[in-house]
Parts: structure tokens; sequence; C-alpha cells
């Protein structure tokens, strides 16, 4: 269950970002000063930005030119995970059928995972009528339906408070207990609480991954400097 | 990205628009041959419809100001009513505010019974001086709320601090007034000057003579009357140069948007006392006369013979009615197509096409069509879809206005997000385009409708005995049947608002 950079070069105006190591199986944060090109990645590795140069593949497989709703994947964002003129079920639903044309059993498990997730009495609401760790419940619920084994998160919880910050942290451990896991974060305690290894993204260059606490002890002179 | 549906349909549309106008403008050229056709008397049309323009823009903007000002500055009931009617007039048809206006400013009318009541001379609304006043009838509203605009943008921070400093009201307007004016009015004026150039309404009901023809007029006497296909072509040329001439002018000047934005913001300029007050309620009052009178007098003659109307007005309604139905539903799919495969980041010539409308006049596209389409079918069978397919292509840039941006934010907040989740083509477009965009949409459809509606252009070109309401009240004013008009005129009003509201409307339901 390996992703892997083959001698990607990926070319934007005037921002480079290069790329060539394999990820394992596993968790893993993203780090990386602002600019640097940790969004990027995440956007390379959905399927929003094609590289110009190198390959992409996922369990030996070229996933390339492979469309974004058709990879293996599944993606997080700071902002706008869920459409607001839909129901919480109809958002969570997408994750199984984007047509939302759901049989007797996929409506099933829809409430499933909406119970899962504590939320079953609120399916019938737009996601402006939730709270903000909620919205961000209701966003891990179709992860959780979606069941890619690659999830991309960038810094989704980021406008979290710190205690509804760890909640959603563990709600994840727990729904993504067998996915390979990229986390963009800020926050070097998150780091260290969730992932076991770290990417380090300095100057639009991906490094192989490392053990965070090692990292973060004694990080590079770049890294250094931003974490302060 | 994956290229999904809307993207080709958009290309494809983007393609057949601009064939269709840069089609009609060349067909026009070959016929014209020249300008060597062209008498002194399509000259003075020429500088007719450049000066009438210049004219009408300085009055509106000029007139605007103050109704602006108190507008900016007062608090009163109804005022949120008398903002919203100030839109008004771009849905009402063009010949019910010249019946409206003929009924106040007429040789019988409510102005002159007061004039001769106090022994002064008759005024005459025909010619020129009619002309303007309807253009400012118009135009007037739409440069109050631009220029209201321009006033509610200036923060209400300086308003405090200017009262803070102990400015007066000459003092305000030198520090912050004048300053907005500067930067809003020559938007204004061009806005207006633009619209009055393709004037032909207005110049068919009102105008006419050596006097007060404008180039649209012209190629419509041409056409209908002269049956001149050469000259009206050469007319038409003429018309093509002014409207490109008006959009390089106007691409140097940034034209503000009419409509959308809230107008109802709180703070706003201090409110002076003394005279000021007394000033500024008699400039509502006039304006809020100016613009409500006619209408008011139409509905007021139109109502006893509604229920009287002959059959042919029925029948001529559901001919409208139809067409107007028909040409929204093109101009919004349109206009929906464009807008996202621009958000897509589409070529740069898919929204020009989208905005080519705005260099051709209804009239040369109607002579252009009929130059091609002539010998296949007759100008009987064209009438009624080159009507709406014309009125269609006219809404088009502002249906586009409107949805461009909302397009652009739907795809910026939500198109990663449906990628990820492989939503695509049907689905994608009933889940999220179709609900995200029901309110510009909604509106741009109102718009088409409520123009194709009320528009007396190009059907008068085509049209003989199956005419369109528009028409119909047009030929029953020319048969002196005023009550009758009236009745119809009322109608006509009444479903062009309604078909605006009814598709606004269900756009902000959709939402």
């Amino acid at each position: 269950m390996a992703l892997e950079f083959r001698d990607i070069l990926l070319r934007q105006d005037d921002f480079t970002l290069t790329a060539d190591l394999t990820v394992p199986a596993g968790r893993h944060a993203v780090i990386g000063a602002s600019g640097s090109g940790k969004s990027t990645l995440l956007a390379l590795v959905a399927g929003f930005l094609a590289p110009t140069q190198g390959r992409l593949l996922w369990e030996g497989q070229d996933i390339t030119a492979m469309p974004p709703g058709k990879r293996p994947v599944s993606i997080l964002f700071q902002h706008n995970n869920l459409f607001p003129h839909l129901s919480v079920k109809q958002n969570i639903g997408m994750g199984l059928r984007p047509d939302l044309r759901l049989n007797r059993a996929q409506q099933a498990r829809v409430a499933q995972v909406l119970d899962q997730v504590g939320l079953s009495c609120l399916g019938a609401r737009r996601p402006d009528a939730l709270s903000g760790g909620q919205q961000s419940r209701v966003a891990l619920a179709r992860v959780l339906l979606r069941a890619r084994p690659l999830l991309l998160l960038d810094e989704p919880f980021a406008a979290l408070g710190p205690a509804l910050k760890a909640e959603m942290l563990a709600l994840l451990a727990q729904i993504a207990a067998d996915t390979t896991v990229l986390m963009v974060t800020h926050d070097p305690a998150d780091a260290r609480a969730f992932a076991p290894d770290t990417l380090l993204v300095e100057g639009g260059r991906v490094h192989p991954p490392r053990p965070t606490g090692p990292l973060l002890d004694d990080p590079p002179p770049g890294l250094r400097a931003y974490l302060g | 990205m994956a290229a999904g549906l809307p993207l080709s349909i958009g290309h494809a549309i983007a393609g057949a628009l601009a064939a269709l106008i840069l089609g009609t403008l060349a067909a026009v050229a070959w016929v014209a041959g020249g300008l060597s056709g062209l008498t002194e008397w399509d000259l003075r049309a020429v500088w007719f419809t450049l000066w009438q323009a210049a004219l009408s823009a300085t009055l509106s903007a000029a007139l605007a100001v103050p109704v602006a000002r108190a507008l900016a500055r007062r608090r009163f009931r109804g005022r949120g009513l008398l903002v919203t009617l100030l839109g008004a007039p771009f849905i009402l048809p063009v010949i019910v505010a010249v019946l409206g206006l003929i009924a106040i400013f007429g040789r019988n009318g409510a102005l002159n019974g007061a004039l001769e009541a106090v022994g002064l001379p008759a005024i005459g609304i025909y010619g020129w001086q009619g002309v303007i006043l309807a253009h400012v009838f118009f135009n007037l509203p739409l440069s109050v709320r631009l220029i209201l605009q321009g006033w509610q943008a200036i923060p209400a921070e300086r308003f405090r601090l200017a009262a803070s400093l102990d400015f007066a009201p000459r003092d305000i307007a030198r520090h912050l007034e004048r300053p907005m004016l500067r930067g809003v009015l020559p938007g204004v004026w061009l806005a207006v000057f633009l619209v009055c150039l393709t004037s032909f309404t207005v110049a068919l009901a009102l105008g006419g003579g050596p006097r007060a023809t404008t180039v649209e007029l012209a190629i419509y006497q041409a056409f209908r009357f002269d049956f001149d296909l050469g000259r009206a072509a050469a007319l038409g040329l003429v018309q093509i140069a002014i409207c490109v001439g008006a959009a390089l002018l106007a691409a140097r000047i940034a034209i503000p948007a009419g409509f959308g934005a809230g107008l109802d913001a709180v703070g706003g300029p201090p409110a002076p006392g003394g005279w000021r007050r007394l000033a500024d309620a008699a400039v509502i009052a006039a304006a809020a006369a100016f613009l409500l009178a006619p209408l008011i007098s139409v509905t007021l003659a139109g109502l006893p013979r509604l229920t009287t109307l002959p059959p042919e007005v029925w029948q001529a309604t559901r001919r409208s009615v139809l067409m107007a139905v028909t040409s929204a539903l093109l101009a919004s799919g349109a206009a929906l197509a464009l807008a996202l495969t621009i958000a897509r980041g589409g070529a740069r010539w898919v929204e020009g096409a989208g905005m080519l409308p705005l260099i051709a006049s209804p009239l040369v596209l109607g002579t252009g069509l009929f130059i091609l389409l002539r010998g296949t079918v007759t100008p009987q069978q064209m009438a009624l879809p080159v009507t709406a397919l014309i009125n269609a292509a006219m809404a088009l840039p502002f249906a586009l206005r409107a949805l461009i941006p909302a397009a652009r934010t739907l795809q910026d907040d939500y198109g990663r997000l449906a990628a990820s989740l492989d939503l695509r083509g049907w689905a994608r477009l009933r889940l999220l385009v179709l609900p995200r965009l029901a309110r510009p949409l909604g509106f741009g459809a109102g718009l088409a409708a409520a123009l194709a509606m009320g528009d007396l252009g190009v059907i008068t070109l085509f049209a003989g005995d199956n005419p369109t309401l528009p028409l119909m009240l047009y030929q029953l004013m020319n048969g002196y049947r005023m009550a009758d008009a009236a009745a119809c005129a009322l109608l006509l009003m009444a479903i062009s608002l309604a078909l605006f509201w009814a598709f606004d409307r269900g756009g902000r339901h959709g939402a």
C-alpha cells in the first residue's frame, strides 16, 4: 500500500514542486513553511494538478492521468467540504453515489455512518445549521463511507478550537485505522500526536518521510526558523 | 481536469453566437457594398443619433445627482419601494412608457391642460424633445440607482469623521461627495449614451422626420417603406461603426453594474435640516411623480377596457408570451453554458463571443438575418423565431454579467470537492450547478423574458398579420383607438413585470 512519486516535477507560473520518494502505508504529517508547496503536493495527489513530468503510482499502478473522482483518494479541504444547499444526509450520500440515487441498502449505510459520528438525529439539516465541529463530523462520515485507501487532509480542522481539534483527530484515528493518511499541519503537536512519520516540504522540494519525533526534536535550519 | 458535458456545449454555443452575430454583420456589409448609397437625409440621422444620445445622457446624469443625494441622506416610509421601482424602467416595455408620456405630456395630456388653464402656450411631445423626454424617463432612474450606489460606497466612517470635524454640508460636498461623483459620473453618462445610440422604439413612436430620426429608425424606413435593402444595409454599417466606436469608448471607462447590490445600507451621509430638507423632499416627490404619473395614467385609462379587448389582442398576447418564454430559456441556457465554460478557465474568445451582441443592434441583426434567410422562408415566417432569437442574443450580455461571477465562485468553492467526489455531467448540473446558480439564472431569464415581451424593434421589420402584443399596441395607437391602446398597454406592462417577477422569484426559491 505505497504511494510512489517517480521523478515528479510540477511547474506552476514561477513555482516548481519536485518529488521523488515513496510514502509507505501509515499516517504521515506534511510540514513546511507557508508557500513551500504543501497544498500543491496534496492537489497533485488528488488529481487537481497534473505534473509537468514524472509519474505517480499507487500500489504499483500508474494514476498520473486518472481523473480526481476515480482515484483511490478522499480529500478534506480547509473550507467548503460540504455543499451548503444539500442536507447532511445528501452530503454524506454523495460518498456512495454522486447522483444521489441511493437504494435502500445504501440509505441504511448513510444512517449507519451518521450514527457512527454521533449525528444520527441531524441528517435532515443543512450544514449552516450545524456547529463547526458537527460540520467536520459530517465530512468525516463521508470519508468513512467512501472508504478510499488514501486520505488527504489539507488542514480541515484548523478553524476548530484545541479541544474540538483533539476530538476530531481521535475520531479520525478511529475511522482511518487502515488508511494511508497525508495530513498538512502547522501545529507540531498535531504531528507528534497523530503521525508517526513526517514529510518535510522545503522550497518546493518534498523530502522522504522521517520519524516525526526526531525530526521535530532536531529540525533542519529552515524548519527550525519556521517553527520558531 | 476532466472536460464535462457543459464544457463542449459552452464552446459550441460561443461558436454559434459568434457565427450568428459576425455572419449577419458580414451579410449586411456585403449587401451594403460601401456607403455611397447614403443621402444627406441619412447623414442627418447619424448626427441626430449622436447628439440626442449625448443630450439624453447629460440630462439624465445631471438630474440624477440631486435625486440620488436626497435618497442617500433621507429615510422615509416607502423609500425602499421607491428605490426598487427605480429598477423597473429597465424591464418596462418602451411603447407602454411612450403611451404614458403621451398621456401626461401630449397635446391632450395633463400638463398641457394645466398650461392652458393658466394661459400658457401648449408644448408638443412629437419631435426631438419627445425623444429626449422619453430617454430621460427611462435612464434617469437607472442613473439615480448607479449614483446612489456611489453615495453608499462612501464608508460611514468618513461621514463620522466629517461630523467630528464639524464639516458643513458644503465641506462634505467638496471633500467627500464631489470626488465620488467625479469617479462615478463618467460611467453613468456613458451607460446612458450607449443605450440611447440604438434607440428605435422611442424614435419610431415620438420622433421621425428630418429632425428626429435615429439610424435605427432610418434602417427600418429604408427596409420597410422604401424597400431599399442596399441602403438599409449601408445604414446598418453606419450603426455597426457607431456601436463599435462606443464599445471601444466603454472599454476605457468602467461602467458600473446597475443591479444586484443592496441599496439599503445603514448609515449614509448626514441629513441636514432647514431648506435642504424641503429641497430634498421636493426633489424626491418630483422624481417619483415623473416616474409614476405616466404609468398610473396608463393603468387608470386601461383598467375599464381590459375586459372588453378584442380577441386579436388575446391572440397577440399568447404569441408574445410564448416568444418571451422561448427567448428567456434560450438566453439563460446559453448564458449558463457560457458562464460555466468561462469559469473553468475557457479560452478568452468564449467570453468575447458572449459580449458580441453589444456591438450589434437589433435592427442591424434583423436586416442581416433577412438577407441570409430570404428566399428560403417568408418574412412572415421569420418574424417570431427571429425576434425570439435576437432578443435572446441582446439579453445575453446582461445575463452573463450576473452569471459569470457566480459561476466563478462556484468553481472556486466547490469545483475541487465535486471533482474529488466524481460528481460530473447531469448529476453535477442537477445537484450542484442549478441549485447554486438559481438566483442569477432566474434573474437573467426574467430579464430576457421581459425584454422580449416588450420588444418593439426587430418585429416591426417582418410582422404583418400576426403581430406581437407591443406591435398590436402600436397599431392601436396609430389607429387612434386610445382607450383600447391603454388597456393593451396595461396588459403588456403587467405581463412583462409578471414574467420578470416569476423567473426571478423562481430563482430565489430554487436557491
